[in-house]
């Protein structure tokens, strides 16, 4: 079922392995987001399998053919940039439908699917400006036509709303995903944003200097991460990690703690309050234990705890997670 | 205020003398091309109770060769410019978006070749053009001509094209545009400004240059910068005649100049109003 099969790729630039021996299926039909830190390959990744980059080692299938040194055109793969690189000195409706032109299609029918696009991501009064004459969210949307036009195998994303305000981002957000499902199309989309990565995916992939740290449903990540980078990556506010004999008591080298499975219990860790931050529907209190270990809890409105009161606070302890001291999960 | 208005003043003096320093000399060859040969030489110059005369003109048209020099300076400048543009935009495309290591010392080196005094090379290149039958022929000026701006223009077209983010190049790829297309439909389009500059800068070049034209044609091949040149000998200097085939000279390139500049503005403001 799977319509993108990554074998062994490597990307070095210089000494530096960008990508390292990256293995990888993607499901047809599904959203597949990679995520991780600035820097960990996702963009360079990304390019290897548009065609954008030449792998130094590895295989690459589409639709089970090996397209590791095809042309980018011939791959059928359509990439939003983050910088959206729209054709500055052509109207949007000459952008959205470029690729149909170079493919030789018939004027009438470009200009049929092109209002088609258009229509369906709210481009229509905008087709004969210029790039230049529109704003952030509609060059985003003029980008992601530009894509959907083609019908290709797959998308490819590249952090394509990092450069739009928080508002927008978070409907853009939910419009891309609905786009994405109404077509049935394969997407890869990249970000390094976890909470994106969470709202988006059916399958994230959790990237760290060129490597694969986990790859799994949302949940399975968040419920059950493999290793203590992953569990320290997804979710917002981060784990509480405790190490030391806080952890031996769990049998770990060190343990992690999401913050609504933390409790004001009787017997428990002793620590102060510094910070409680109101969020409305919920509010985080910040904690200081003894020995200085920090530790966020979640609290019920209405229930926190003032500045500066001392507590104590007990995980529960099916949620604790534990790693070995190098770093991956156990049992 | 009032110092505000003193200083405007100045100010507006120094750059008036500036562009007079300028543009003196252009306009004492224009003004002395209507003078009779003795007034032209006369000490000191005189322009008041000057005999004005077109006579000046009239000599240097009917002495002929004006009409095939103009013609070979157009061929030449242009053809030269238009070679040397066919083999540095593909080589500055190459060097903009597929950088190398090595890039930037091969654009310095290729820049190095117009640190070297011209007439350095005048014999070799002389005996090969005698032997390769290209002395006094468009072709052999042509030739060197592209050659000998080629760094030049590569470079400034490497500068406009590093504008161009290499993303919409790639975006074009990923739409389907053979390399062809790509130069054409997408990076073309978007260095035009800069390429019009370097076109017109190349152009004039070809237009200006008097060393090689003057050494490799005689006749056939002869453009304005050779044509002038004849007035100042063998029968002694003409002043007046000079500075009218000069003013003829000139023309042209002043009229393209103008025309280019405007089409310049004009396409630079076009995507912007738009
Ligand atoms: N053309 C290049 N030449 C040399 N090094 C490069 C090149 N492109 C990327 N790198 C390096 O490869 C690594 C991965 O870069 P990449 O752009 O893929 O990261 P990323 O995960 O997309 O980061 P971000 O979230 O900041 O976009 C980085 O260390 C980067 O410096
Ligand atoms: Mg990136």
């Amino acid at each position: 079922m799977s319509q993108i099969e990554l074998h062994g790729i490597t990307k070095r630039f210089g000494d530096h392995r960008a990508v390292d021996r990256i293995d990888l299926a993607i499901a047809r039909g599904g959203m597949t987001v990679f995520v991780g830190p600035s820097g960990c390959g996702k963009t360079t990744l990304l390019r290897l399998i548009a065609g954008l980059e030449d792998p130094d080692e590895g295989r690459l299938l589409i639709d089970d053919e090996d397209m590791t040194g095809t042309a980018p055109a011939q791959r059928g793969l359509a990439m939003v940039f983050q910088s959206y690189a729209l054709y500055p000195h052509m109207t949007v409706r000459a952008n959205i439908g470029f690729a149909l032109k170079l493919a030789g299609m018939a004027r009438p029918e470009i200009d049929a699917r092109v209002e088609r696009v258009a229509a369906m991501l709210h481009l229509t009064p905008y087709l004969d400006r210029r790039p230049a004459a529109l704003s952030g969210g509609q060059r985003q949307r003029v980008a992601i036509g530009r894509a959907v036009v083609r019908e290709p195998r797959a998308f490819l994303f590249d952090e394509p709303l990092s450069n739009l305000d928080a508002a927008l981002r978070g409907r853009m957000r939910v419009e891309l995903r609905r786009l994405q499902q109404e077509l049935g199309t394969t997407a890869i989309y990249v970000t390094h944003d976890q909470a994106e990565a969470m709202t988006m995916a059916d399958r994230i992939v959790v990237f760290r200097d060129g490597r694969i740290e986990q790859a799994g449903r949302p949940l399975e990540l968040y419920h059950r991460p493999a290793n203590r980078f992953v569990a320290g990556f997804i979710g917002s506010p981060a784990m509480n990690f405790l190490a030391g004999p806080r952890a031996a008591t769990f049998g770990a080298a060190e343990i992690a703690i999401r913050p609504e499975d933390l409790t004001v219990a009787a017997e428990g860790w002793s620590g102060t309050v510094t910070v409680v931050e109101h969020l409305g529907a919920e509010s985080y209190v910040h904690l200081v234990l003894e020995d200085g270990a920090p530790l966020v809890l979640r609290s019920r409105p209405g229930e926190e705890p003032a500045n500066g009161a001392k507590l104590r606070v007990a995980p529960v302890a099916a949620k604790v997670h534990r790693f070995g001291s190098d770093g991956l999960a156990l049992g | 205020m009032k110092r505000g208005a003193a200083h405007r003043i100045v100010l507006t003096a120094l750059a008036w003398a500036a562009a007079l320093a300028v543009a003196f000399p252009l306009l004492w060859t224009f003004i002395t091309s209507f003078k009779p040969e003795l007034e032209a030489v006369a000490f000191p110059p005189r322009l008041t109770g000057v005999d004005w005369t077109l006579e000046n003109y009239r000599t240097v048209l009917d002495e002929g060769g004006y009409a095939r020099s103009a013609l070979n300076s157009v061929v030449i400048a242009g053809a030269s410019t238009l070679a040397a543009m066919a083999l540095a935009i593909p080589a500055a495309w190459a060097m903009a978006f597929a950088p190398t290591p090595r890039t930037r010392g091969l654009l310095l080196w290729m820049l190095s070749t117009k640190m070297l005094p011209p007439v350095g090379v005048l014999m070799p290149i002389y005996l090969i053009y005698r032997d390769a039958g290209l002395l006094d022929t468009r072709a052999g000026v042509i030739l060197l001509l592209a050659l000998g701006n080629l760094p030049v223009l590569v470079w400034m077209l490497y500068t406009h094209f590093r504008e161009v983010p290499g993303e919409v190049l790639e975006a074009a790829r990923l739409d389907g545009a053979s390399v062809v297309q790509e130069l054409t439909q997408v990076l073309l389009p978007l260095a035009l400004p800069g390429l019009a500059s370097a076109f017109l800068l190349i152009f004039t070049l070809g237009w200006n240059e008097a060393f090689w034209t003057l050494n490799l044609t005689s006749t056939e091949a002869a453009p304005l910068t050779a044509f002038m040149a004849t007035f100042s000998s063998p029968q002694g200097l003409f002043f007046g005649r000079l500075s009218a085939a000069s003013i003829l000279s000139i023309l042209p390139i002043v009229a393209i100049g103008w025309f280019c500049q405007r089409q310049l503005v004009r396409g630079l403001t076009f995507g912007a109003v738009k």
